[in-house]
């Protein structure tokens, strides 16, 4: 069983990691509603929060919305730039939310065919 | 909605919109009666009699993208398959009390899931609240009060990765031992 005190070491080791980060300023925002959680969210967003920490990256902050209004492409996944860019992700699954944070995260190339404008596209076509 | 898991975590967002920074979650086993429940107790700024009255029919809602709400009734309705049911307490400015109960060997009923998962989303979603979690069965109980998790810490941040993996596999520890041989998907 797992103890409290089992904190101090945690919190010995954050904060010494805490003094020698700079904050990039970047987030994931997830879609968090009834739609999304139903759509499969919160998979998704546990995917981005493992993958990161895997790789051992703690300076993008992954977080939650409400429902964004385009329920039926949920789960959605918004990265927004530190200069306020935003690019959104739909129809999201836990291995495209790993793409996302290798792909786009750490390598700065778009996944493309993730976004909402490819999916929406794709859609009038077929 | 898949598992109850998932519910909590779709009701809880009602909490967090109601502005609380107290959120007590409470799952709970009675043998006895062979009942289930879930219990979410917020500070939020709460509903009026009438809007607690509305609230399970799917045509009622507080967003603003769309005029439907779905949370409070699929649970509802989920609750009543199995023989259980929804009750909604709520004061202006005080807060709510949701006590969602189940049928335990109903086969209506669905798995209770991972809490821990959600747990984990509810810290990302809302960082400052103060969570209070709480398991009971039989005679074993479990409670973890984010109180006592930021006493701990100091100025470190719940959401820090390192914190949230001890938080989620503290309570996924917990969900096995409570509930392990006493809820059907969950081995003892």
């Amino acid at each position: 069983m797992k103890s409290l005190a089992e904190l101090e070491a945690i919190k010995q080791k954050a904060k010494a990691d805490l003094a020698a980060r700079t904050d990039g300023g970047r987030k994931v925002v997830v879609g968090m509603a009834t739609c999304g959680i139903a759509a499969g969210a919160r998979p998704v967003m546990n995917a981005m929060v493992e993958e990161l920490r895997t790789r051992n990256i703690n300076d993008i902050a992954v977080t939650m919305t409400g429902c964004i209004g385009v329920c039926r492409l949920e789960p959605i996944v918004e990265v927004i730039e530190e200069n306020g860019d935003k690019v959104t992700y739909v129809k999201m699954d836990q291995a495209k939310a790993r793409r996302v944070v290798v792909e786009h995260l750490i390598n700065g190339q778009v996944c493309q065919d993730l976004t909402i404008g490819a999916v929406e596209a794709e859609a009038k076509k077929g | 909605m898949q598992d109850l898991s998932l519910h909590l975590l779709d009701i809880v967002q009602n909490s967090l919109k109601a502005k609380a920074d107290r959120i007590v979650i409470e799952i709970s086993a009675d043998t006895d009666i062979n009942m289930l429940y879930i219990m979410i107790k917020d500070n939020g700024h709460g509903m009026s009699a009438e809007m607690v009255r509305q609230v399970t029919d799917p045509f009622v809602t507080t967003r603003t993208t769309r005029s439907v709400g779905l949370g409070i009734p699929l649970l509802k309705e989920h609750c009543e398959l199995t023989g259980g049911r929804l009750i909604l307490e709520s004061e202006p400015d005080k807060g709510t009390i949701i006590t969602a109960s189940f049928g335990l060997y109903s086969i209506d009923r669905m798995p209770l899931g991972d809490i821990s998962d959600t747990v984990a989303a509810l810290v990302l979603s809302a960082p400052a609240v103060n969570y209070l979690i709480r398991f009971h069965c039989q005679d074993r109980d479990f409670e973890l009060d984010w109180q006592d998790i930021r006493i701990q810490l100091e100025d470190v941040p719940l959401t820090e990765p390192a914190v949230l993996e001890w938080i989620q596999g503290n309570v996924a520890e917990q969900q096995q031992y409570i509930f392990g041989g006493v809820l059907n998907e969950i081995t003892g």
